[in-house]
């Protein structure tokens, strides 16, 4: 990564520190894009760097817990779903490491600080999959989240980071509709599929409501994002927002969201609803959530077992251009 | 089809976004040849069109299981888009040939009923494909193989003389050919990298070689208008040129598949399988038969 805050090849390289501020500050405030060419603060790269990693590793560790099912689903329609959004999930991967890498990160370094666990991905994806029922609430309520945090995110202050959410978002919107349906399905299924869905749905709720991070007064980055426009929304207000979206849903499904402090609170025109137990976010942060180990064991598996191959490519991609080279030469 | 038969109960109340909301929930027909003529033409043997179709459909769903098991352990993230990619194409061509074989055998069967509720030995597919995954060299040479004899297959069955079958194996043919360039490009690459690679790759081929046979007689197809002798020769020449140009054909102009270890003999395509296939099922099975009443 680039530690000065010049970037090279641009015009505004030799303009004092304070002009290119000005630049900055005046690009932020008529609400235009920054693009990777441009003057950015140090800071403001380090911070869109640290986001877009962390959301690119959670696409990529986001892979494991549903895909998990891919061999066991039980139709072959709901195969070919699940594994389309499983492969939709690396798509969106590569689009986050491609913008990471606009900012001048390397894929690579990326992914080392991945597996050594430097860098985090979403705590969601910690949770275990216990049943098919989870493919679909994970779709409903996971993918209901990420939209949720995800839709503003298209105008993100960063041109590529923005550009690359308009996919990601329409994609998610996909997968949730999925998810729901696939419930919907099993709702009007067995007795025992009703049970499987409620149970999925009472062990995915909390998690799925972490996910926006912790509470406003508790989120020491939020503010500095908001100001620069990375973010344009509070942790809260978003949580709230996918409480609301998702409350009618519920209902329409047949199934008890497991919060008895969730209510409609008429005067403030949003549900009321219980906090999260904030403690346990923090834990599965830390690493000690129930398949922390285990996923990101897999990632560093895969990475490894896969080196003599991407060796491979490199010596014989190497070797062809110097024989392409060579036959120029003669 | 009316409006009214896409539209799933209420549903799109739940969204905002106008029409957007009714697509998501699916097509409203579950038959992937829904709205096609699937009668069966005069002068066609139905017994063996549908025996065709589900020695087809067999090799392409057991392909895509093998290929599901690489998700998330792929080299990079995007061998992990294209293997899903190919995993993907074959179980699309593992329905559309199911259904087809459904209507021909006479017994109405839809996709599920094939794959989720016969045994191992009721399965036809070449036993290629249910060898377990291996190395990533593994999977490329097994993909390179099959692609490349199943493109032969589907471009010669393009002119079946059932036209439903024609043209899932024209739709076929074209993905087909992406997944052999894949393999055939990987298998350069491997082929070409370093000392390691070349190992694996020669490895992989040499697993690979006893097995090959069944496919190269393979008759299958042969009713239906694939030429089993057109079929073997182009296969051996299409792998003759991927291996020379990956320099891993040998000095004495034998390709690494012609190997001198015999055949295994049997065949999947009577119901002998390897005992890889059992499991390779009972995974693919074990929630579908768990819950036999259940709707998905």
């Amino acid at each position: 990564m680039q530690e000065t805050e010049e970037t090279e090849g641009t015009d505004v390289k030799e303009a004092p520190a304070s002009m290119n501020m000005s630049v900055f500050e005046d690009t932020i405030a008529r609400d235009q894009r920054i693009e990777p060419r441009d003057w950015m603060p140090v800071a403001y790269r380090a911070t869109l760097v640290r986001q877009i990693a962390q959301h690119a590793h959670s696409e990529a560790i986001g892979m494991q817990p549903e895909g998990e099912w891919i061999t066991r689903a039980p139709s072959l329609r709901r195969k070919a779903i699940l594994f389309a959004k499983v492969q939709d999930e690396a798509g969106h991967g590569l689009y986050l490491y491609s913008a990471a890498e606009t900012l001048g990160a390397d894929r690579t370094d990326l992914t080392e600080r991945l597996i050594d666990g430097s860098q985090k991905y979403s705590s969601i994806f910690n949770y275990p999959t216990r049943t098919f029922a989870d493919v679909g609430v994970i779709g409903w309520f996971v993918d209901g989240a990420a939209i949720c945090n995800q839709v503003p995110l298209c105008r993100t202050s960063y041109g590529p980071y923005g550009r690359a959410m308009v996919r990601v978002c329409k994609e998610e919107s996909f997968h949730q509709r999925q998810g729901y349906e696939l419930l919907l399905t099993m709702m009007r299924g067995t007795d025992e599929q009703r049970v499987m869905v409620q149970e999925a749905v009472d062990r995915w709720w909390w998690p799925s409501l972490m996910m926006f991070g912790p509470p406003d007064d508790d989120s020491p980055n939020s503010a500095r994002s908001m100001a620069w426009r990375i973010k344009r929304h509070s942790n809260d207000v978003l949580r709230q927002r996918f409480v609301d979206m998702t409350v009618p849903q519920a209902r329409k499904l047949g199934v008890t969201l497991p919060d008895p402090g969730l209510r409609w609170n008429e005067e403030r025109g949003h549900h009321d609803f219980s906090a999260p137990d904030w403690d346990e976010l923090k834990r599965v942060v830390s690493g000690d959530g129930p398949c922390n180990s285990e996923r990101l064991a897999r990632r560093r598996a895969a990475h490894e077992e896969g080196a003599w191959v991407r060796r491979a490519a490199a010596a014989h991609a190497a070797r062809r251009t110097a024989r392409l080279r060579e036959g120029r030469a003669a | 089809m009316t409006d009214e038969d896409l539209h799933v109960d209420g549903e799109d109340d739940l969204y905002v976004d106008g029409d957007g909301a009714r697509w998501a929930f699916g097509t409203g027909f579950t038959d992937p040849l829904h709205g096609v003529d699937q009668s069966v033409p005069d002068g066609v043997d139905a017994e063996d069109l549908a025996a065709c179709c589900l020695a087809l459909g067999d090799d392409a769903l057991v392909s895509a299981q093998r290929l599901a098991e690489w998700c998330t352990r792929a080299p990079e993230l995007e061998e992990e888009l294209a293997l899903a990619n190919i995993g993907l194409d074959l179980l699309g061509q593992a329905r559309l040939l199911y259904a087809r074989a459904g209507r021909a055998d006479g017994t109405g069967r839809g996709e599920d009923a094939y794959a989720y509720f016969r045994y191992p030995e009721d399965f036809r597919n070449v036993r290629l494909a249910e060898l377990p995954g291996g190395d990533f060299a593994f999977t490329v040479a097994r993909l390179l193989v099959l692609s490349v004899w199943r493109l032969a297959v589907c471009e010669a069955l393009a002119a079946a003389p059932d036209p439903v079958l024609a043209a899932i194996a024209a739709k076929s043919a074209k993905e087909l050919a992406y997944h052999s360039r894949w393999a055939a490009e990987w298998t350069v690459r491997l082929g070409d990298g370093t000392g390691e690679s070349a190992g694996r790759m020669r490895a992989a081929l040499d697993a690979l070689a006893p097995w090959l046979d069944e496919l190269l007689t393979d008759r299958a197809a042969a009713r239906q208008g694939a030429d089993p002798a057109a079929v073997a020769a182009r296969t051996r020449l299409e792998l003759f040129h991927v291996l020379a140009d990956a320099g891993l054909d040998r000095s004495d102009d034998v390709s690494p598949l012609e190997t001198p270890a015999p055949p295994v003999p049997g065949s999947g395509r009577n119901g002998r399988h390897t005992p890889h296939l059992a499991p390779l099922l009972a995974e693919l099975q074990s929630v579908a038969r768990a819950h036999p009443d259940a709707s998905w």
